[in-house]
């Protein structure tokens, strides 16, 4: 407490305000998680503990048809959007500024600023022509979909790692006569690694959360877990619902832990 | 001759970062920019019977964002319907703001003041709900204010109410929803801006026989200021485009504009005033974001 500005910076309440807010925050994401658990119907009245719920949601077809379909999707379009952030990271960053270069970083960013539900509606009438005339009708629209816009979410990791990154161990590299595939291989490849992983992780997490989108460019019996829970919020809650959203709330926080730890920078 | 080289070589430093962006254009072009000139152009076309568009040029789709045409003597008059949405909309996001500035405010000063090795914890405490699914965050504050749910249980069990309150499907649950998952959104650049306040300042301030109410409204609130406006408009603009929200807690009446332009592509089907409301409420969001663009660029001159 040698911190002279620790006292000045007190101000009366506010601290009783944070306390509230992060008991309010937290708050009802464990009762989601507790009553997950409970025995009975009620998501109000604990009857004991089981597994119950989680049993019954994994029994479900529909639940495992939108777990699979939930998985693929965000594997490859996360798969996509890092190696196409990845290479276009690689282009526009650690170089002078060149002709064209803020249309580039507008258009990475654009899936950002335009509102998701604007985004989805234009993606509604894209496809929807698209779908008429070829008459194919598979995942590989929700695919592209998600790949675009979850390529913000790859790219801006990667890039900050590879500004941050030494560019004497490349200048090494070719002063021992390294090509520059060689050098890129064995030098920066490796370096900027953590990013490129980082980028994946938080691609997946958006993918597999993403509601709008997938709701207005979805074909017919193609739900995937988030469009499968919205569809059933309509009817009376089940636990069921809550099993699930438990089962993708602990996938993210072990995702977003991961990501943090690579991302931490070494003091 | 040198300056020669060096031309060709910017020349081909240039062509590379091109030509390695382009398969993130080709995508970004194919899945997120292109399609919206195809809502520009959908949104002066002619509603299909069955939906979908017919090609003809027609500027109804951006006159019934205001007006709507009579059945019977097809006159045009004010949509009152369209009207108290936009204002639902406006309100609810405007008020969803203001909430969240009021407790986030004070949250991210705490946590701006914690000694250093403490801030990490208390940040990753707000980043967590930051990156969590916004339906399992909506599902999960629907569990707390529904009919049967623990607010209720918790009040009559302590006897506070005899009847359960009615909240979820009206514009409070929205409302309490909105600023629910928004709230990280407001907390993060306001703790970007306090944490780079100079805490002296405050010292001096109290030196000059200042009270905490006249330091916090005189020296704090206007340096703190492109972290405020950060802040609001990161929280204003996805509440004006909230479609997941209002739908689960708002239930079919209490729509915004989001659930509104959906409604359009859906039974309504009335293509081109969905693509006309989408346009409308694209072009609110590119405004509000260049005021931040502007408030941020702000913030990196400390004199300005």
């Amino acid at each position: 407490m040698a911190n002279p500005s620790f006292e000045v910076a007190r101000l009366p309440g506010f601290r009783f305000i944070a306390m509230a807010v992060f008991v309010v925050l937290y708050l009802p994401i464990i009762t989601l998680v507790v009553y997950s658990f409970n025995a009975g119907q009620s998501v109000a009245l604990w009857e004991g503990f089981s597994l119950t719920w989680y049993h019954s949601a994994w029994q479900n077809e529909a639940v495992k048809g939108a777990t699979f379909r939930s998985l693929i999707i965000a594997a490859s379009a996360s798969g996509i959007a890092t190696t196409v952030a990845t290479m276009a990271a690689l282009g526009t960053t650690r170089r002078k500024a060149f002709k064209g270069q803020t249309f580039i970083y507008v258009m990475i960013n654009q899936p950002l600023m335009v509102p998701e539900i604007v985004t989805a509606v234009a993606l509604l009438i894209f496809f929807a022509s698209i779908k008429v005339a070829t008459g194919y009708n598979g995942l590989i629209y929700l695919i592209i979909a998600h790949a675009a816009f979850c390529i913000p979410f790859a790219y801006l990791p990667i890039r900050a790692r590879l500004e941050g990154m030494d560019l004497t161990l490349e200048t090494a590299a070719a002063d021992l006569y390294a090509s520059h595939w060689l050098t890129f291989r064995r030098v920066t490849l490796p370096l900027m690694l953590p990013g490129i992983i980082a980028g994946a992780m938080l691609a997946f997490v958006i993918s597999l959360d993403d509601v709008v989108i997938t709701e207005f460019v979805k074909s017919g019996g193609q739900d995937t877990l988030p469009t499968y829970m919205l569809g059933q919020m309509r009817r009376a809650v089940t636990p069921e619902v809550n099993a699930i959203s438990s089962v993708l709330l602990a996938l993210t926080v072990v995702m977003l832990t991961a990501f943090f730890l690579l991302t931490r920078k070494k003091d | 001759m040198a300056s020669n080289a060096e031309e060709k070589a910017e020349s081909a430093r240039t062509r590379s970062a091109w030509l390695l962006s382009t398969p993130a254009l080709i995508v970004l072009l194919f899945a997120a920019s292109g399609p919206l000139l195809i809502v520009v152009t959908y949104s002066f076309l002619t509603p299909g019977q069955y939906g979908n568009v017919v090609w003809n040029f027609d500027l109804s789709g951006w006159v019934g964002i205001l007006f709507s045409k009579d059945i019977f003597d097809g006159t045009w008059h004010l949509a009152d319907a369209h009207l108290s949405i936009f204002w639902r909309s406006v309100k609810l996001s405007l008020l969803t703001t203001a909430i969240t500035f009021a407790v986030g405010f004070p949250t991210a000063w705490f946590i701006a003041t914690r000694p250093p090795t403490q801030r990490a914890l208390w940040l990753f405490l707000i980043t967590i709900p930051f990156w969590t699914n916004l339906l399992i965050r909506t599902i999960a504050i629907n569990e707390v204010i529904r009919n049967e749910g623990l607010l209720n249980t918790v009040l009559i069990w302590i006897g506070v109410i005899s009847t359960p309150l009615h909240i979820i499907y009206t514009d409070t649950a929205v409302l309490i929803g909105m600023a629910y998952v928004y709230l990280p959104l407001m907390v993060l650049p306001l703790y970007a801006a306090i944490d780079r306040f100079d805490m002296r300042l405050l010292e001096a301030g109290y030196d000059l026989y200042a009270s905490r109410i006249q330091v916090l409204r005189r020296v704090i609130l206007p340096i703190v200021k492109p972290g405020i406006i950060a802040g609001s408009i990161l929280v204003f603009v996805p509440s004006l485009g909230a479609y997941v929200t209002p739908r689960v807690l708002g239930g079919g009446k209490n729509m915004m504009i989001g659930n509104f332009i959906e409604l359009q592509f859906g039974q309504a089907r009335n293509w081109p005033l969905g693509a006309a409301l989408s346009m409308t409420l694209l072009i609110v969001v590119m405004a509000a974001l260049l005021v931040y663009v502007k408030a941020s660029t702000r913030e990196g001159n400390p004199h300005g």
